[in-house]
């Protein structure tokens, strides 16, 4: 009796990891990284305090910029130290224990080089839109400007936990916590309905992702008994859980984490809040939605790519999914009239190039792409705010024209082009070099259809090329032309009555965009630099993904034990037109960069009619007309998911109003307490009052049943007797 | 005489009680439905108790079975405390209107 409870206990307790955690370090020494993350949160309850008490200063702006370059300071150090990886506890938050086994989410820092990969551009951006924002917001100090700093520090703290965290529930944290700073800071103009719609959008579509993450982090925690990551990745390497490998849900892990990483990082089914997200302020869509928080989508699968290669079909997937992301979201960006619109698909279109990184087995193409949209999308972004800034709202790009020529929008000019050029993946700039990593590998590694899939990127990269130089040729070149926005402030200085004069960027913006810029330029050193660690180009960057949980896709690194190989992958290396993918691509992609490049010029520089021409000739043509009738209407996506899932949901909201109402409410609850009242109705007629009435019904009803007992007695006394 | 009496007595069946019971009922349910006094249609009740009273006797005599006789002390009981209220009840209405048909409390019904 004894021996089998005790047995029952032993398999009942978790399985201890037979293999020692394997090279991470416990830093308790380096406690002052949790700065990285406590800075921003101090600047939260700061700017919190600012607007409680009504501060009407730029003293919010100061205090986050303050901490943010704190929070960079900080990773930079925490980069630089030579043994990470390593984990940092900063304190015990959740550890709960029970027979059957234990949860234990502590509040502590993973640290590996992928984590500081992206802390660095996390932090270094941020410092740098703060700085940017202070001077975009300034219309609004002392009315939101409060409230928008602690937004972006809460954003800051939310992205450190989700990127920093030890496990994957701090993931969540900062997963929902980026989630919720997004919904803040797209409804920032809460007075304007479609800032107040595009932030629900964003924040409903967002939560379907999460969903998925939820129950991948479930999944994992009920398979493997622990969501810490260097526990998860000591279990997969090892092959402790060999025989949870066969189990269903480590098949479902990596689809589920798929989901919510679409979701975020703006993919295929769930694309659609990111170009809405373009209501907030300028700089809340350059850092958050560009530049940092859509790529916590990549982050995900980068940190957890042992699962993923543990399933190879859901690699397949990814690739695709980016893949056709790439292409529609670039169809889309083509015909769009809205600048910040543009950039919007635009970066669904990079992020598409990302996934279709990962999904190829190149995380290092995918994190080096991660780096590099983040500087030059910001840097598009930010000018593109500098615009509306100054022409009071103004972001149609048939409505401006000229800026490079106008006095004090040389710097938004010419930094827009850096940002365009690197986009577009003109040669030798930073994008070209990141995307072509992407691109080659496409055709290196083996998967279902990945040769045409690599040709879809590199019409893509085509498209890309056109639709950039577009905006910047209808918007920086060409004659001096310009119409004020409708969104007039009212500082009095300029009278739109009379003359419209568009305000010039001062000191704050036109610093941030040259830095910015410059960083976008200086991406592409990295690319040729050596490498200490691993065999292929790539340079710091390239080691850094390798040191990391994400290495195992990098073609040449030792494959893992215990995972499913992919040498068949690597063993052939493919080939496009006879090359070497990776030195076919430089000349592919050059070349398709350059024709679209000269399309664009062409179309929208030279000969602008010809533009309007070729728009009038397609629409002229039953045949094509559908063609830039569904890409300007954006293929029809939000309406379609409009009449598929909104339309379906109204109408069952709207039955189950129905049968709470009428069926619930009406018919059971009042009907049933109508009923004695119906009946009574009946018999209230005899309550008359009369006294001797209700002596008489007694009396009767006495004698009634004394006549029936009577009756009943002879019928039972006459059966008995027979 | 006194012989011929103690004949009469014994010879004296259950039914006789019963039909006096039963008179003695009846006529205080007629009184009760025809009169509207209201001190007279509370005589013509404890007519119709003592009808019963006189029933629960008999029965208990005749099966030799003391409930019956146990019964009426409850009757009587019970009696005599709905009497005292009843009267005062009586009394209160009085008091407000200076009646006793009992036709003009009709609305109390309500």
């Amino acid at each position: 009796m004894t021996s089998a409870i005790a047995i029952r206990i032993v398999e009942m307790l978790p399985a201890v990891p037979a293999v020692p955690m394997a090279d991470v370090v416990e830093a308790t020494s380096h406690w002052w990284a949790g700065f990285i993350l406590w800075c921003p949160l101090i600047s939260l309850a700061l700017c919190g305090l600012c607007a409680a008490f009504r501060v009407k200063s730029k003293l919010p702006a100061w205090i986050t910029v303050l901490s943010l370059a704190c929070s960079f300071v900080l990773t930079i150090i925490l980069g630089n130290l030579e043994d990470v990886p390593e984990r940092i506890q900063l304190f015990e938050w959740i550890s709960v224990d029970w027979v059957g086994g234990s949860f234990v989410a502590n509040f502590a820092l993973y640290i590996d080089s992928l984590t500081i990969l992206w802390m660095s551009f996390v932090t270094g951006l941020g410092t740098l839109i703060a700085l940017y924002a202070s001077e975009y917001m300034e219309t609004d100090v002392g009315k939101g400007y409060a409230r928008f700093f602690s937004g972006v520090s809460a954003f800051l703290f939310a992205m450190g936990c989700l990127v920093m965290g030890d496990n994957l529930l701090m993931l969540y944290l900062g997963w929902e916590g980026v989630g919720f700073a997004s919904y803040w800071l797209i409804g920032y103009y809460y007075r304007r309905p479609a800032a107040v719609a595009a932030a629900k959008k964003a924040f409903i579509v967002n939560r379907i992702g999460d969903l998925g993450l939820a129950l991948a982090i479930y999944l994992i925690w009920s398979t493997f008994g622990t969501v810490q990551y260097n526990e998860l990745i000591t279990h997969l390497d090892a092959g402790t859980f060999a025989a949870s490998y066969e189990h269903w849900s480590v098949e479902a892990i990596p689809y589920l984490l798929m989901l919510a990483a679409f979701g975020k990082s703006a993919q295929l089914p769930l694309y659609v809040w990111l170009p809405d997200a373009m209501e907030g302020p300028t700089p809340v869509s350059a850092l958050i939605h560009a530049a940092t928080m859509v790529t916590a989508g990549i982050y995900l699968i980068a940190r957890m790519y042992p699962f993923f290669l543990l399933e190879p079909t859901s690699l397949h997937v990814v690739a695709w999914v980016g893949g056709l992301t790439a292409l529609l979201a670039a169809t889309i960006g083509m015909a769009q009239y809205d600048i910040k619109r543009i950039f919007a698909y635009s970066t669904v279109s990079q992020l598409g190039y990302m996934f279709l990184g990962l999904g190829v087995l190149t995380t290092y193409g995918a994190s080096y792409h991660v780096f590099t949209h983040a500087f030059f999308k910001a840097v598009l972004f930010l000018a593109a705010g500098a615009v509306m800034h100054g022409f009071a709202g103004q972001l149609d790009l048939r409505k401006l024209s000229g800026l490079r020529r106008m006095k004090g929008w040389r710097i938004v000019a010419w930094t827009m082009f850096i940002g365009c050029v690197c986009l577009a993946g003109f040669p030798f700039t930073s994008g070209y070099f990141s995307k072509d990593a992407i691109l080659a590998e496409a055709f290196v590694t083996q998967g279902p259809g990945f040769e045409a899939l690599g040709w879809i990127a590199i019409f893509t990269a085509f498209l890309t090329a056109y639709y950039t130089f577009r905006v910047w040729c209808r918007v920086c070149a060409g004659p001096v032309h310009f119409e004020p926005g409708d969104e007039l402030h009212d500082d009095g200085h300029h009278d739109e009555e009379h003359e419209f004069h568009p305000h010039a960027p001062r000191f704050a913006i036109n610093f941030v965009l040259v830095v910015i810029a410059l960083g976008a330029l200086l991406a592409s050193v990295p690319y040729f630099m050596t490498n200490e660690v691993s065999e292929i180009k790539g340079g710091w960057i390239a080691d850094m993904v390798n040191d990391s949980t994400a290495a195992a896709g990098i073609p040449g690194h030792e494959e893992h034990p215990g995972t499913i190989a992919h040498d068949a992958g690597h063993a052939h290396h493919g080939s496009i037109l006879g090359m070497d993918p990776h030195v076919a691509m430089y000349w592919i992609s050059g070349v398709v960069g350059g024709i679209g490049l000269f399309l664009a010029f062409w179309l929208h520089l030279w000969r602008r009619q010809d533009a309007d021409r070729l728009r009038s000739w397609l629409l002229a043509r039953a045949w094509i007309r559908w063609l830039p009738v569904a890409m300007e209407n954006k293929w029809y996506v939000d309406e379609v998911y409009h009449a598929l899932v909104r339309a379906p949901l109204w109408l069952l909201g709207h039955i189950a109003y129905g049968f709470d109402r009428y069926i619930v409410d009406g018919l059971l609850v009042d009907g049933t307490a109508r009923l004695p009242r119906l009946i009574a109705r009946w018999f209230q007629p005899l309550q008359n009052g009369l006294l001797q009435s209700y002596a008489v019904t007694m009396a009767g009803g006495a004698a009634l049943i004394t006549l029936l007992m009577v009756l009943m007695m002879q019928f039972f006394e006459g059966g008995s007797v027979q | 005489m006194t012989l011929q009496l103690a004949t009469t007595f014994s010879q004296l069946s259950l039914s006789h009680y019963l039909v006096l019971s039963g008179l003695l009922f009846v006529i205080g349910l007629v009184g009760f439905l025809t009169r509207r006094n209201l001190i007279v249609m509370f005589l013509c009740t404890e007519l119709m108790f003592q009808a019963a009273a006189i029933a629960f006797v008999a029965s208990g005599r005749y099966w030799f079975n003391f409930t019956g006789q146990v019964f009426v002390i409850f009757i009587l009981t019970v009696a005599a405390a709905e009497a005292a209220l009843a009267l005062a009840l009586v009394v209160l209405l009085y008091r407000r209107r200076s009646t006793l048909n009992a036709d003009d409390w009709m609305e109390l019904c309500e």
